[in-house]
Parts: structure tokens; C-alpha cells; sequence
């Protein structure tokens, strides 16, 4: 049985990451980041299969692809505090000579990012890819996929998800972080998605919903259900109702912290929210 | 000068689907993708030889490069097959941010470049993949001359680890360079040698280049046809050393004279050896409708225009 409140710790712990990192450089997308804490940490903490020693080879582990890359600051808090990079290295997002660029990409050699991403709509395609691969070599584990739900509009998803189902790709698990916003306001007035659901399932996706994106027992639950939808013939989709902003009262209505950076007022208030709990880097 | 031996007529892209074929049984980890164009890239024998390392994509290019790269985790060696329109310009960012700047090893193989596609229009006849491609860091760039050694190409960059670019062409042309041939990326090939002008040729142009250097015989003049495969990494040491000698050069290509071989011979040049220069390449234009032959001459691509090139920069020396 996973701990919850330790898990929850690490949410709390994550989420001060996040909002120091932005701070720091006065850039990067605090909002995304928190909205998706909760799944990261469930991902990295208890849910995927990975290999002790980092190798990066891509082999007999369970492997995650970030595709919404502008997300890096969850992303590179997650994998530090997993044990992919010294946490101490948080200090250097988005800085000149980093290995933590502003969007993830293992040009810098950067322990557990798999492929770049930020330029958006191309990472169902790679974790695609990677899953068709380890279909080749026997390799049961499997693969997941982080999305924005503003990112569906790029048309190559499109692509993805229809190759996914005809080819019946069913090792991957791939989430939509649909918190409904996006740079310009929320998705619906910018470009609406309609019923994402409807629209995987007529690709000939397996759905599930988890209605409570930010509650990690809600999450622990849900990536099992999904599991245990795997090897069954289709991909499978969760959709991850978030709440951009997550953790920090103040970035929870709208677009508006999509990608904004706190003040330092701002920060001391985001962080009384969220407790140290593992440390401050 | 050295004669050359037409052995037939055949198309490039059969020899990337004979290379494909070879590979498929040497080398377990390649694997093909392509998006509704097998037969057109020559694959079909990889298809049937290899059903389970052969993946259709569908018209979805930008998929498909995604893919490739994805595949290269874990360990496969993805070549990435369409037409050089729908493999370069139309997916440009998937390749920049998924394949070069992840250094996936991927292998993205183009058919139909160029002019010589013919009768489908400018639709579908790119003459800016080259620059495209060779502009990405850390992107290889070659453009095979014939079916001999498109094969040999194809072969060679699955023991290479890196992203490539490779382009190769539809119509049937001369196959004149040696059979199962060493083929080494990135080093120039001393296919004539001479003393008055250097022509630097790749793809297609090769064998004009070829034509031009004996009818320029016959009136005196002395050309060292070298072939350049490889545009990017380009043979620094072979142009220059030959240009020691020449003092005068002229490129040929299948593609615009911007962002072509031509530009990037200019720059190592300029760089070290400054001698006045030619381009047989298109000018800044389009395509159009037409035979490969009608074309290749309408557009200045053809052994005449490779002579009349001399000439100019001859004149100029």
C-alpha cells in the first residue's frame, strides 16, 4: 500500500521547487507544473517501473515522455528528487551553461529526459515510437505520455492517435492534462476541443477520467485502472481534470500563471501554502 | 581521362530499396517506415523479406519522423522513408526538435528530389532539401549519384550513429561506379583527374559532370570530376586540394543555388582559398510539368550547361 501523506509530502515539497525555480529566473510556467504535480510524483514515486543506476537505455523499464515540455520545472523537480540528477541543480534552471534548458532536451545530457520537447504536438508520436520498439525486443513494461489539452490542436496527434489504435498499440498509457487553458485564455474561448473523450474513443481509444486530477489517491487509483487496460488491443487515454495553478490559491483562476513567474512577494506567499517537507534546495 | 562505364540504366531508389533488402538480413535492428509510398521508395522486397520491422504509417509524416525517433529507444536504427518534399519541408520542426537537436539515430531516406521527378510538377519537386537539411547541427547530408552507390549509402549509414539525411531520385540514369563499393561518409571521390577546372558534382550531376569533362577534352581542356556524395560533413581537404592546382571550380546540383552544395563549397573557399566559381544548380525558381530530360535542360542541369560553366569560369581565371 503506497503512503499516502508521504507522497503528499513530496507534492508539498515539489510544488516550493517549482515556484523557487520560476522565482529565480523571473521566466518559465509555474502553472502547468502545479496542475500536474500530484501526477508526476504518483508516476515517478510509485507507479512506473524504473531501473536502478539511470542508464538511459531505454530498456526493460517503463519509460515517460513529456510532450507539453513547457512544464520542465515539475518535470526536473520529479526527476531530481528521484534520484536522476543532484537537486542542487534545480538552481540553475533556465540558466546560461544549464543542463535544465528552459524545455527539457537531452542535448545537455541531462539524466532521464528521453527526447526534447516544447515545440508542441510531437511527443505521442515519439512515445509511440519508443512503445513500438519494445514491442519488437519482448519488453513488457510500458509507456506513458504527458499532454497539454491545449496541445491536441497540433494536428500530428491526430496522426498518433490514429496510428496507435490501428496498429494496436497497447502499451501505452497517454494523459491529457485537461485543465481547460491555455496561453490565450481558457480552451474553450481559444480554439475548442469539444469532448475530448468522444473523439479518442472514435479514434478506438480506451478512456478513463480521473475527475479528481489533484487528489493523488484519486491518481494512484486511476494509473492502476489504466494498467490493467494495457495489453488489451488499444491505447489508453486517461484524462487528468486538473486545476492550472494547483497549490497556490492566487495561480488557480484561469490562464493567467501559464507562464508568468512569481515576485518575491508572491513567492513567500506560495510557499507558506506548500511546507518544506524534503528539504529546500 | 579515365573512362566510365554505363553497366544500365536504373533508378537511385532501387538502390536504396536493394541496400534496404541487404540490411534487412545483416542487420537486426534496422527497421522501415514509410507513409504510403512503398512502392514508389522500393521497399517492397523489405516489406515482404521483413514484414515485422516494416511500418506503414499512412499519409501522417510528421507521425511518422516522431516515430522514428521514438524507435531509436531501445535500440533500433529507424529509417524514415517518403518523397523529399514530404520528408524535409514538410516535417522541418519535427526533425529539428524530435531527430537533431534529441541526436536521435534516425535515417530520414528521400526519394523523387529534385527536377527529375518530372511530370508531377513543383508539388512535389523540392530543390531546397539540401539546404534545409544541412543546416540542422548535426545532420548529415548525402546525395548519392547512382544506383550502385545509393545501395552502397543506404548500407553504410546503419553502422553510423547520427541522424542522415539521404536523397536519391526516380528516373532511370546512368550506373557507372563500382559494384558493392566501399562507401565512406563524407569522403570526396577523384572520379577524373585534370588541371584547368575543377567540377564538384553530386547526385545526378555526377554522371553530366562526367559527359562535360570528355567533350571538354576534345577541345583542350583539362577537368577533375570529383564526386561529392556527402554535402555535409564536406571534404574540405579534396576541394581545397584541388583547387591548388585548378585555381577555378564549378558545382553542380539538383537543387537551388542557395542553400545548395554550391553555397557550401563557396564558403570554404572564401574561407581559404578564394578562386572564382560556377554554379550549375536551379536559380532561386520553382519547378514545373515536363520529362526529366526537358527539364534538366530547361533549367540548365545538363551536361551542355556543365560545359558552358567551364567556359565562364575559364574566362574569368
Amino acid at each position: 500500500m503506497p503512503n499516502i501523506k508521504e507522497l503528499e509530502d513530496f507534492v508539498s515539497q515539489v510544488r516550493r521547487d517549482i515556484v523557487r525555480q520560476v522565482h529565480n529566473v523571473s521566466s518559465g510556467h509555474p502553472g502547468g507544473s502545479l496542475g500536474c504535480t500530484e501526477f508526476f510524483v504518483a508516476l515517478y514515486q510509485e507507479v512506473m517501473k524504473r531501473k536502478e543506476g539511470f542508464d538511459m537505455d531505454g530498456k526493460d523499464e517503463d519509460l515517460f515522455f513529456l510532450s507539453n515540455g513547457h512544464i520542465s520545472p515539475v518535470f526536473y523537480s520529479v526527476l531530481a528528487r528521484s534520484g536522476y540528477f543532484p537537486v542542487d541543480e534545480l538552481n540553475t534552471f533556465r540558466k546560461i551553461d544549464s543542463r535544465l534548458q528552459g524545455h527539457p532536451t537531452t542535448h545537455e545530457g541531462l539524466p532521464g529526459i528521453r527526447v526534447a520537447s516544447g515545440s508542441l504536438g510531437q511527443g505521442m508520436s515519439v512515445a509511440l515510437g519508443a512503445a513500438q520498439t519494445k514491442k519488437l525486443n519482448g519488453d513488457d513494461n510500458l509507456v506513458y505520455s504527458l499532454h497539454g489539452d491545449g496541445e491536441l490542436q497540433e494536428g500530428q496527434n491526430w496522426e498518433a492517435i490514429m496510428y496507435a489504435a490501428a496498429n494496436k498499440i497497447d502499451n501505452i498509457i497517454s494523459t491529457v492534462d485537461l485543465n481547460g487553458q491555455q496561453i490565450d485564455g481558457s480552451t474553450n474561448e481559444v480554439l475548442n476541443l469539444g469532448s475530448v473523450r468522444a473523439k479518442f474513443e472514435a479514434f478506438g481509444w480506451d478512456v478513463l477520467d480521473i475527475e479528481k486530477g489533484n487528489d493523488m489517491e484519486a491518481i494512484l487509483e486511476g494509473l492502476k485502472e489504466a494498467k490493467s487496460r494495457t495489453g488489451k488491443g488499444k491505447p489508453v487515454c486517461i484524462l487528468l481534470h486538473t486545476i492550472m495553478g494547483h497549490g497556490v490559491d492566487f495561480m488557480m483562476q484561469g490562464h493567467a500563471w501559464h507562464g508568468k513567474a512569481p515576485n518575491d512577494e508572491q513567492l513567500e506567499k506560495a510557499l507558506a501554502q506548500n511546507p518544506e517537507t524534503l528539504g529546500d534546495y | 581521362m579515365k573512362k566510365f562505364t554505363n553497366s544500365g540504366n536504373i533508378d537511385t531508389r532501387s538502390g536504396f530499396g536493394a541496400g534496404m533488402d541487404e540490411l534487412g538480413k545483416t542487420h537486426e535492428d534496422v527497421v522501415a517506415l514509410c507513409a504510403d509510398l512503398t512502392g514508389s521508395l522500393k521497399l517492397n522486397d523489405f516489406e515482404k523479406n521483413h514484414p515485422e520491422r516494416f511500418f506503414q504509417t499512412g499519409i501522417a509524416e510528421a507521425n511518422m519522423i516522431g516515430m522514428a525517433a521514438g524507435m531509436t529507444i531501445g535500440g533500433k536504427i529507424p529509417y524514415a522513408t517518403t518523397f523529399a518534399n514530404f520528408a524535409t519541408g514538410r516535417v522541418y520542426d519535427q526533425i529539428r526538435q524530435s531527430v537533431a537537436y534529441s541526436g536521435k539515430n534516425v535515417k530520414i531516406c528521400a526519394s523523387h528530389a529534385g527536377l527529375t521527378l518530372g511530370e508531377d510538377g513543383a508539388t512535389h519537386q523540392i530543390l531546397e532539401d539540401i539546404g534545409l537539411m544541412k543546416m540542422l547541427p548535426g545532420m548529415t547530408v548525402i546525395n548519392p549519384c547512382d544506383f550502385n552507390q545509393t545501395k552502397a549509402a543506404t548500407m553504410a549509414i546503419a553502422d553510423y550513429d547520427g541522424p542522415v539525411y539521404l536523397r536519391f531520385g526516380r528516373p532511370s540514369v546512368p550506373n557507372f561506379t563500382e559494384k558493392d563499393g566501399k562507401f565512406e561518409i563524407g569522403k570526396a571521390l577523384h572520379l577524373v583527374e585534370g588541371s584547368d577546372v575543377t567540377i564538384l558534382a553530386t547526385g545526378h550531376l555526377v554522371w553530366h559532370a562526367l559527359e562535360a569533362a570528355e567533350q571538354l577534352e576534345e577541345k583542350g581542356i583539362s577537368a577533375e570530376v570529383i564526386n561529392i556524395h556527402t554535402i555535409k560533413p564536406l571534404d574540405e581537404e579534396a576541394i581545397l586540394n584541388s583547387v591548388k592546382k585548378t585555381r577555378c571550380v564549378v558545382t553542380c546540383e539538383e537543387h537551388n543555388y542557395l542553400g545548395g552544395l554550391g553555397e557550401s563549397v563557396s564558403g570554404v573557399l572564401a574561407k581559404n582559398d578564394p578562386v572564382y566559381q560556377e554554379f550549375v544548380a536551379t536559380n532561386d525558381t520553382f519547378g514545373e510539368s515536363g520529362t526529366p530530360a526537358e527539364l534538366m535542360e530547361k533549367y540548365g542541369l545538363d551536361t551542355k550547361s556543365i560545359v558552358e560553366a567551364v567556359n565562364k569560369v575559364l574566362a574569368k581565371k
